[in-house]
């Protein structure tokens, strides 16, 4: 219980960087800790104790002892499209800060004609 | 064992604190890198080898990304000026947190204990897969064959947000704001 | 974009041949152990990647061009919804529709092997593109 309480910590840390910080680099960051807290909590709820890597070897066909296969296939795919989308807020701030010149948020957040 | 996940995850905690607080953007960008290899020994610890691969390999070309956006840039560090706003803010945020720790500590006890996991739909996976799949590779067999239609949607997901992040770098659109005055 | 030092540029031209052969490693036997067509595409763009840093972009553009690696993003996209499509044969979309073969060897378990191709070429191409074009971006002062 106490590891999920410490990857919910996570989680908060990275909602807290995305909703109250000024810059927009520190916002990209918050946003990479929160994907590392979600995919975290889903592997955390899959394990078993002493459990295995659920890859059947040619020495020993046993399956009692794997861990659970269906989270680590969709964390996978998690942790790919993360990155996508981390590209695409990296272009973001890329046209951002050759439109306004400044990471600050405050600033871009005037809006101009 | 649980020790290691234990220390690691602190780790992670004190590293995504120096990343969030410092003003140096390159020493937060180094910290984030540090999380994540930090999180890549935790998924080899849970038994996930598979994992493992893909975060080191995922959060080094990220890294490199967000270098790019970083380096050699004079003016990208912010004066910190204390107003009242902001000391509201924080103390709104840091109540947050703890209604949110306490709400998640009563969900947290009804999923199943750490280490013993509910298999309902694995259990028929991990018994059957290596027979109808023909793959030795659980997980593989589960990606790419029981369940492809999630990874056709995640072939198209990556498809469309590079598409998306080209699209926002166009030349044409560049061309033509560099010819009029840049706006301040 | 310039590219770095001699050093550097050295253990490059030594190290990219074994960076390319183990990521097809991973790709190829996803299927056996520990890997993929994610985790291989991945290492694949990151030893394309490793060129343009190493040697600036204009010499590794003249290597991997632009309109190739899109061209090549696209292929492999379109080949693995073929092979989904084909799984029609049997009855089905995505039906694993190819002889299981023996186990544990390198052509086995139908379907998995050639999209995990299909998925490497398509990740690492897509990647690498990315990369180039957020590269190129200018800073104000630059030259």
């Amino acid at each position: 219980m106490g590891l999920y309480i410490l990857c919910s910590i996570i989680f908060l840390l990275g909602v807290y960087a995305v909703t109250a910080k000024k810059n927009l680099v520190k916002i990209v960051i918050g946003l990479s800790i929160l994907e590392y807290a979600a995919n975290l909590l889903l592997i955390l709820i899959g394990y078993r104790t002493n459990g295995e890597a659920p890859i059947i070897t040619p020495a020993s066909q046993e399956t009692a002892r794997f861990v659970d296969p269906i989270p680590q296939a969709l964390i996978v795919t998690s942790i790919v499209i993360g990155l996508g989308v981390t590209a695409m807020v990296i272009a973001l701030c890329i046209r951002l800060y050759e439109k306004y010149g400044t990471f600050d948020v405050l600033v871009i957040k005037r809006l101009r004609g | 064992m649980l020790i290691l996940i234990y220390l690691l995850l602190l780790f992670m905690i004190v590293g995504s604190i120096i990343a969030i607080e410092t003003r140096d953007l390159l020493s937060s960008v180094i910290a984030v890198g540090a999380i994540g290899l930090g999180l890549a020994i935790v998924f080899l610890l849970l038994g996930a080898p598979d994992l493992a691969i893909v975060q080191v390999v995922v959060e080094v070309l990220s890294l490199a990304l967000m270098l790019r956006l970083v380096v050699m840039r004079e003016d990208v560090t912010i004066a910190h000026r204390y107003r009242y706003g902001e000391v509201f803010a924080t103390a709104t945020a840091l109540v947050f947190f703890g209604v949110f720790i306490v709400l998640a500590s009563v969900a947290f006890k009804q999923m199943p204990r750490f280490g013993q996991p509910v298999l309902k739909v694995s259990q028929h996976y991990i018994t059957n897969g290596f027979r109808e799949s023909g793959a030795p590779n659980i997980v593989t067999a589960v990606l790419l064959d029981y369940r492809a239609y999630d990874t056709l949607g995640e072939a198209t997901v990556i498809f469309t947000s590079i598409v998306g992040a080209l699209a926002i770098l166009r030349k044409k659109g560049r061309i033509r704001h560099e010819r009029n005055e840049p706006d301040r | 974009m310039k590219g770095m030092s001699l050093i550097v540029k050295t253990i490059t031209r030594l190290i990219t041949g074994f960076i390319f052969v183990y990521g097809v490693s991973i790709v190829l036997y996803g299927h056996l152990t520990p890997g993929g067509g994610f985790a291989g595409g991945v290492i694949l763009a990151c030893g394309l990647i490793l060129l343009v840093l190493a040697f600036g972009k204009e010499t590794a553009l003249n290597i991997v061009s632009e309109k190739a690696a899109s061209a090549w993003d696209c292929v492999a996209a379109l080949l693995f919804l073929f092979i989904a499509l084909l799984g029609f044969t049997g009855g089905y979309f995505f039906r694993n529709f190819m002889n299981k073969g023996k186990p544990f060897h390198l052509i086995s378990a139908g379907i998995p092997l050639w999209c995990n191709i299909a998925i490497g070429i398509k990740v690492g191409a897509c990647l690498f593109l990315v990369f180039v074009v957020l590269a190129g971006f200018r800073m104000r002062d630059e030259g």
